[in-house]
């Protein structure tokens, strides 16, 4: 047996005991957790077969319990549950009493015939389906979309540039009206390339791309923001519930 | 190798090692120093309007997330509750993330009994708040509550018909409620945009992850009257209520983080920068 053999075993046996002597002082649920936790933190150091145990259980729980709510939450009451109330009465009775809406039969069909891609042979019947349903969400975000990120973006660009208030000249909100002004504009410059960026035009595109940056520091500066909490929410797991270490 | 090329060629585990040691440190030794956490315009809006609401009114707050961000929104989530229990406003519960609907039911149940045993308060399921549950298909589900919330949502998470709970009576859609604030960690932030305020164009109100709080920034003051970004946004929320929970205790680990964060970035551009010198150099 050689020394990297060796080392697993005895890591592997150590980790046992440790499971071990959790559950018994921590509970099952709390102790699988922690150490899941712990599992997935290895991946830092390097990729090893604890990561992966972890990772696999992951993503097969994730899996199921989205098949099983879709099935349950979607399926059960929008399709079976309508079509045919008695035939899922048995395990939703609050919807025996439903009316039967044959016009459910739509959906079904459209459901069977995306399933067709399956297969080799039928899967160009598919498309119609999706056709289906990419008309309808482009039709649907269409107009929504011009809404929110055209219009109203272009709305929240057109302000004064010189802000008063009650008591005179609002130098504060002056500037935030300068910077957002001259940012949108610079960054459009920037994103404009019929023209060649040179002298004044040149001068804006560069603005833009500093305006661009600071947005990207900006975001960076909130992704390690983000990161940290869910950090110190696993930590607050694994010292508090879990060693007791903090209240 | 000299000291320039291995500050440039740093093992990244250093880093996370590093890093791991200063967020524990600083979390563990919280207590000892403050961090003073300024309340922005954004995040008071939202305190504002829920503040200025008279008791009984009724709101929709969406919880779309999982337990995968439960740390970075639940904080903000239970600030929000926290207030609405607290001046009696009455909220509905929803989810539109397949893994959320345990989580939120868990903790309509948990921050209530905090409500009670803090404001000396009776949150009563039914009348102070409910919990619609899941559906799939946030963007038709968020259109369809603009219709009427029955269409989705015919019974409640505990199989209840809505129309049997007290604080559905009179709630036909969104014309019915004072406003939406939705918590999200994903893509049906920009659903509730733009099917939710661009179709229905009620008040609507955001708390987002830090990742995707820049990307929403555009929407203040039109789709959006109030952004809470990550747990800074959340801890400026808490100091609104004045309670100190959660995310306030993070900010000390926060702020550790990001200065070692930018010491590292230094640490590599310093090491960039003369090692490049020094090659020019010959040295």
């Amino acid at each position: 047996m050689n020394a990297g053999k060796l080392l697993s075993y005895i890591i592997l046996a150590i980790v046992v005991i440790a499971f071990v002597v959790s559950i018994a002082l921590k509970g099952f649920l709390v102790t699988v957790g922690a150490f899941l936790t712990l599992f997935i933190f290895s991946f830092l150091y390097k990729d090893n077969p604890y990561y992966k145990f972890a990772e696999h259980l992951f993503v097969g729980a994730s899996a199921a319990y989205w098949m099983s709510m879709g099935f349950w939450k979607t399926m059960v009451p929008n399709l079976f549950g309508k079509l045919y109330p008695p035939m899922v009465a048995w395990a939703v009775p609050a919807l025996k009493n439903n009316p039967a809406q044959p016009l459910m039969l739509i959906p079904l069909v459209l459901g069977i015939l995306l399933l067709m891609r399956l297969s080799s042979k039928a899967g160009w019947i598919s498309r119609w389906a999706l056709a289906f349903i990419v008309g309808t969400t482009a039709g649907l975000n269409l107009v929504r979309y011009l809404r929110s990120d055209f219009i109203q973006q272009i709305n929240n660009t057109v302000f004064s540039l010189y802000v008063t208030n009650a008591s005179g000249f609002d130098l504060g909100a002056t500037i935030s009206n300068v910077i957002i002004f001259g940012g949108v504009i610079c960054g459009l410059i920037y994103f404009f390339f019929s023209k060649e960026h040179k002298g004044a035009f040149g001068a804006g595109a560069r603005t833009g791309i500093i305006v661009l940056m600071i947005t990207f520091g900006a975001s960076f500066g909130y992704t390690v923001m983000a990161r940290i909490s869910l950090l110190v929410g696993r930590m607050q797991f694994l010292f508090g519930d879990w060693l007791g270490m903090i209240r | 190798m000299n000291i320039f090329e291995k500050m440039v060629g740093l093992d990244r585990r250093w880093v996370f090692l590093f890093l791991f040691v200063v967020v524990t440190g600083a979390y563990f030794f919280r207590n000892s120093f403050s961090v003073n956490v300024t309340t922005t315009r954004e995040v008071r809006s939202i305190y504002d309007f829920v503040e200025n609401l008279d008791p009984g009114s009724k709101i929709l707050i969406s919880f779309d997330y999982d337990p995968s961000s439960l740390a970075e929104l639940h904080p903000m989530s239970r600030a929000i509750l926290m207030q609405c229990f607290r001046k009696g406003v009455r909220v509905i519960g929803v989810t539109l993330s397949q893994y959320g609907a345990g989580m939120v039911e868990e903790a309509f149940r948990k921050f209530g009994s905090e409500a009670d045993s803090l404001y000396n308060t009776h949150v009563e399921y039914g009348k102070d708040y409910c919990f619609i549950g899941y559906r799939p298909y946030p963007g038709f589900v968020i259109l369809g509550m603009g219709e009427n919330f029955r269409i989705f949502f015919p019974r409640d998470y505990y199989d209840t018909p809505l129309d049997d709970l007290p604080i559905m009576q009179g709630v036909r859609n969104y014309d019915d409620i004072e406003g939406v604030i939705a918590i999200t960690s994903g893509t049906t932030a920009d659903m509730w945009v733009i099917y939710g305020n661009a179709r229905y164009n009620m008040p609507l109100a955001l708390g987002v992850t830090g990742v995707m709080a820049t990307d929403y920034y555009p929407y203040l003051g039109n789709a959006i009257f109030g952004l809470i970004g990550g747990w800074k946004g959340a801890a400026e929320y808490e100091k609104l209520i004045g309670e100190k929970d959660a995310a306030t205790a993070g900010m000390p680990a926060q702020v550790a983080a990001h200065l070692t964060i930018v010491l590292f970035i230094l640490i590599g551009n310093i090491g960039f920068l003369l090692s490049r010198r020094s090659k020019k150099t010959g040295n």
